[in-house]
């Protein structure tokens, strides 16, 4: 850790010439407006932090977890229904999702020299910056007015929609990052080449992967515009997908925005729980970035 | 399928005479990288269990040459040659020569090691696998043991095989792939410079390796390393900027250079 020094408290400062102070004060304020700049990053995540964990944490209590949204205006109760929504189209979006984005950006790393792959990376992109409402409205025209009525079905795929992307994109990354020579090291051994990036070089870009789809799956568990009007949401638990689903988001958005206040004290406490579910998974992240075996 | 028919071996002016059939043989081969031509007109024989070293300053095409004989270049893009390779009087280019089989009879070595993110076991045995030269567990087990044998690495890992390559020292590991290669029994062994990342001790080991392989195997290795060359093969080619100045010998080519700029590069007036 270096310890900043104003630059005129340097004993030799008097012995230096006007160029050399001038490059020390420059160097001295530069200092300054970075750490300005990261403090200003920092600064809004440790308020959002700081007011969901005075607003919400006294609304953290087991029967938030465990029980359904009581009747209005009631006390108690909880978003065991959210809860178990989220984990069901998350998951399911994971399912649906992280094995097509692996096998995408398997294509776009063996074709990676093909105008077919830059297409398809194009597009991807452009997917990616999608505004999520669009996807929702997308899977209700396709999804949700073809079935007759909402689902969390619906809800997943959109959900899927929006990971497909992300996962697809850190997937090439990965793959580009494994050392050329193992591609070769398993051709020269008379692998075929499908094998050898089967076999050698997407066990090697696992974790990596791995990060990115955890990281994506964090992401979509806070989407709350693409679950508007596929999964709709719901105030009852429901273990099956193609009845109208609640999840936490949309939870918090149903509770933020209703009259009563122990329906907003719940939607802190729901909003605390979400955001510490999204540390979680990128904290867990950053100890799977570390090569395995090691 | 090795077919012992020894070549006759016409006295070609630069060639030298060698006492064993001839197992690789370039004729006329150059190579390019897009515009940039690496490789010009490269003639020389490669004959059977012996080491052959390509010597030269870096650039000079001898890697190119060693990438060349397993065809690991044409994996780049806008490569394109002329000329031909022949393993066992075949054009290895020929259009009905399979290049994963070619690739499992010429093995390879590179230069940084290389191992698989996997078990010491799991390595070995990756060629196996790959080739389906094993039919049962227990069959696999001793092609792995006899190979890390092989490699003279067993003893330092036999405790040990199921735990991760890349604990392995850097000589270890070249080792353990070189042991990777042998497990597919190859006929050739083609090396990149194999010492090159590794610390005296490691080499001085690799080197002993290298001459007790040439019993079995025909070794192609390239080097930077002139002591190196002189100490482990038979025979040795000089490149210099894409060219084969000379191949003999190695005892001549090193005594008795017949070209100056082999004389040059040998006494350390250049590279």
């Amino acid at each position: 850790m270096r310890t900043l020094r104003l630059p005129w408290q340097l004993a030799a400062w008097g012995a230096l010439s006007g160029r050399e102070r001038r490059r020390r004060l420059l160097n001295v304020t530069m200092f300054g407006l970075t750490t300005l700049a990261a403090a200003l990053t920092v600064l809004p995540l440790l308020l959002i932090l700081g007011h969901l964990l005075r607003t919400g944490l006294a609304a953290v209590e087991p029967s938030l977890f465990v029980r359904g949204p009581a009747p209005p205006g009631q006390s108690g109760g909880g978003i065991a229904h959210a809860l178990v929504g989220s984990a069901l189209m998350v998951g399911t979006a994971a399912v649906v999702g992280i094995p097509v984005a692996v096998g995408v950006g398997l294509f776009l790393h063996e074709n990676r020299r093909r105008a077919a792959a830059d297409a398809v990376r194009f597009l991807a992109d452009v997917m990616n910056g999608l505004p999520s409402i669009v996807v929702g409205l997308f899977v209700w025209a396709t999804v949700v007015l073809r079935m007759g009525h909402f689902s969390g079905l619906a809800g997943a795929l959109a959900l899927a929609l929006i990971l497909l992307p992300l996962v697809l994109r850190t997937t090439e990354e990965m793959l580009r990052l494994v050392p050329r020579e193992l591609y070769e090291g398993a051709l020269a051994l008379g692998a075929p080449g499908w094998r050898a990036t089967l076999a050698v070089v997407l066990p090697a870009a696992r974790s990596g992967i791995l990060t990115g789809a955890l990281v994506g799956l964090a992401r979509v568990a806070g989407e709350t515009a693409p679950l508007l009007f596929t999964a709709l949401g719901s105030h009852f638990l429901t273990w099956r997908l193609d009845r109208p689903m609640s999840a936490v988001p949309l939870q918090i958005f149903v509770y933020a925005t209703g009259p009563y206040p122990e329906w907003h004290r719940q939607a802190w406490a729901a909003a605390l729980v979400l955001l510490g579910f999204v540390l979680l998974v990128n904290v867990a992240a950053r100890f799977l970035i570390r090569p395995p075996d090691r | 399928m090795h077919v012992e028919t020894p070549r006759p071996v016409p006295p070609v002016t630069g060639a030298p005479r060698v006492d064993t059939p001839v197992v690789l043989e370039a004729v006329h081969f150059s190579f390019w990288y897009g515009a940039t031509q690496a490789l010009k007109n490269i003639s020389l024989r490669i004959p059977e269990r012996r080491v052959t070293a390509l010597i030269g300053p870096s650039g000079c095409g001898k890697s190119t040459f060693l990438r060349s004989i397993n065809r690991m270049n044409e994996l780049l893009p806008r490569t394109r040659h002329s000329g031909d390779i022949l393993f066992h009087g075949q054009s290895i280019y020929r259009p009905e020569q399979d290049v994963v089989q070619l690739r499992r009879r010429i093995g390879m070595v590179f230069q940084r090691p290389n191992p698989f993110p996997k078990s010491i076991f799991d390595n070995v045995a990756f060629g196996v696998r790959v080739n389906g030269l094993a039919r049962h567990r227990t069959e696999l087990e001793g092609i792995v043991e006899r190979s890390l044998r092989a490699a003279a690495l067993w003893d330092e890992v036999a405790d040990r095989l199921h735990d991760s390559a890349l604990r392995l020292s850097g000589g270890q590991q070249q080792r353990l792939c070189i042991a990777r290669a042998l497990a597919v029994e190859p006929e050739v062994l083609l090396m990149d410079e194999p010492a090159s990342a590794l610390d005296p001790v490691a080499t001085q080991k690799i080197e002993e390796l290298i001459y007790s392989l040439k019993e079995r195997y025909t070794i192609v290795i390239v080097t930077h390393n002139m002591q190196q060359a002189a100490r482990v093969s038979d025979y040795t080619g000089f490149f210099l900027l894409g060219e084969l100045i000379e191949f003999g010998r190695t005892e001549d080519l090193f005594t008795n250079p017949h070209d100056e700029r082999t004389e040059a590069y040998i006494t350390g007036r250049f590279g």
